[in-house]
């Protein structure tokens, strides 16, 4: 949180004024001031976004071009791989995939979307890490790579059952577009790049454009009654619901990512015994981890009662007395469930599905129980 | 006759003999967002000015309420219970946390009336 007086630091994204005049409720969010909700509040936000449309403004992320001096794209995702520990070769063009980039202790330095565009790699990195990620990639990439920060575009996301109807007005290629595909595409006239993807669970899209014409591209989407405007606020119940980490939160330095039960996001050319495994950071210890389990896991929690259960609540294994077992990493009220949802961190375990733990709220114990994730059903179009 | 006085933590209270009717103002709940989640306090117990007595919980986060006076707790609202977002629709009528009864009037003496309240929060 930045102190009062930084406030007049802060960064505004090119919709910071389009976000004003929608009525949004602007905080300090990573550097910038950015719409935590609009007039509509965030249960109604959530609840649009689930079952319309919703539009966010996601400009204060990083955007990356990863560009190979030799002009192939495959040198340039060689060489991404020796920062992330998934299988950048195999990213067909046109195609996109979740990563990490880790420490030499295993832990998470940040996660990120990678897209091969054809000749370049394009990179979507967290707002509060986007100047680490970058001197990252230029300490250890710059030998075959360029690293272009791609500060002169926003990023729009258009998310939920309603985004694909929305967003062929503008773009006839978005409904034959499939979950995780990515490219340059044309969207109201204007030079984007576009990928079917996002953080909600829901079917959606997320369109890099121009910055000087974020502001018109989001009037004319806002210009569709199925679509709303909708904070930073529901983003986070949004995600939460739909079992994705927060950066910061639920992933950081000291998680590997198979404790944070992202195995799915490695795939097996990079562990033991696979094509080329290892060569990344934290090796070692990311593929022990996946060898022979690690001893915590990030789990999701389902509250019996009413009271929701936050970031930062102890977590026991018994009604009373005991040490903590765990924590809270997320947690809060799911507006699609009508009930309090967390995820947060125990030993393996208890990590079953429905092991009944307790968290500490306001020096009570509440039951919870370990719950599958998502909460809520996604709807990628695969 | 009631009269109602106000907090700068944001509580109100309509006192009626000595006994005052505790919630949280409408500028508060403005503040809070949607409200999902309260915890009331339990019927019988003596709360001190200032004491935290309630939580108030929005999507976003849980907030303290405070007892703007001491006194017993007479009586919670059943239906704040059953239905937070009535605090979002009527903080000043229906969303009633709980009725104190007051022990010593002296302590009114730093509340704020209306007037006072809303200058305080423009």
């Amino acid at each position: 949180m930045l102190a009062r007086d930084d406030q007049d630091s802060l960064r505004r994204t090119p919709l910071y004024d389009l976000h004003v005049s929608l009525g949004g409720k602007m905080v300090p969010f990573a550097g910038y001031d950015m719409p935590v909700q609009y007039p509509a509040g965030v249960l109604k936000e959530h609840l649009q976004t689930r079952t319309s449309a919703g539009l966010f403004d996601v400009s204060h992320m990083g955007q990356i071009a990863l560009r190979p001096k030799s002009g192939k794209v495959e040198d340039a995702a060689r060489a991404l791989e020796r920062l992330v520990p998934q299988d950048i070769l195999a990213i067909a063009p046109g195609r996109q995939r979740y990563a990490q980039f880790t420490n030499t202790d295993g832990g998470i330095l940040d996660d990120l979307m990678v897209a091969n565009f054809g000749d370049y790699l394009f990179l979507v990195v967290n707002a509060a890490c986007k100047a680490e990620d970058e001197a990252h990639l230029r300490a250890n990439l710059s030998d075959i790579c360029s690293i272009d920060s791609l500060a002169d575009r926003a990023l729009i996301a258009l998310q939920g059952p309603k985004a694909e109807a929305a967003l062929a007005k503008l773009c006839a290629e978005a409904p034959a577009m499939k979950f995780m595909d990515a490219g340059p595409r044309e969207v109201a006239g204007l030079a984007c790049f576009v990928s079917r993807s996002g953080y909600t669970g829901e079917d959606g899209f997320e369109i890099s454009v121009p910055a000087a014409d974020a502001e018109r591209l989001a009037k004319t989407l806002l210009e569709n009654s199925d679509v709303m405007p909708i904070g930073l606020g529901a983003r986070d119940s949004l995600r939460l619901e739909a079992g994705l980490c927060l950066y910061g939160h639920d992933i950081d330095t000291a998680t590997t990512p198979v404790e944070a039960a992202l195995e799915w996001s490695v795939q097996k050319s990079r562990r033991t015994g696979g094509a080329r495994a290892g060569g990344f950071p934290g090796a070692e210890k990311i593929l022990a981890h996946f060898d022979h389990g690690a001893s915590r896991r990030r789990v999701g929690l389902r509250a019996e009662g009413r009271a929701p259960v936050r970031e930062g609540a102890l977590l026991f294994a018994d009604s009373a007395g005991g040490e903590p077992i765990g924590k809270v990493t997320s947690g809060g009220f799911g507006p699609s469930l009508n009930a309090p949802v967390a995820m947060g961190y125990v030993p393996t375990t208890l990590s079953a599905l429905d092991t009944r733990l307790f968290a500490e709220v306001r020096g009570q114990r509440l039951p919870l129980a370990v719950a599958a994730m998502p909460f809520v059903k996604n709807t990628y179009k695969r | 006759m009631t009269t109602t006085l106000y907090t700068t933590d944001h509580e109100w209270l309509a006192i009626d003999g000595d006994v005052a009717t505790v919630g949280i103002t409408d500028y508060a709940q403005s503040q809070l967002g949607d409200v999902v989640f309260v915890e009331l306090p339990k019927v019988g117990r003596a709360l001190k000015k200032a004491e935290a007595a309630a939580v108030v919980e929005s999507v976003k986060a849980a907030s303290d309420v405070y007892a703007p006076i001491s006194g017993e707790v007479l009586a919670t609202n059943p239906e704040l219970a059953a239905e937070p977002a009535l605090i979002n629709s009527d903080a000043q009528g229906k969303a009633w946390f709980f009725k104190i009864k007051i022990t010593d009037k002296s302590e009114l003496g730093g509340l704020m009336d209306e007037a006072a309240y809303k200058a305080h929060t423009a």
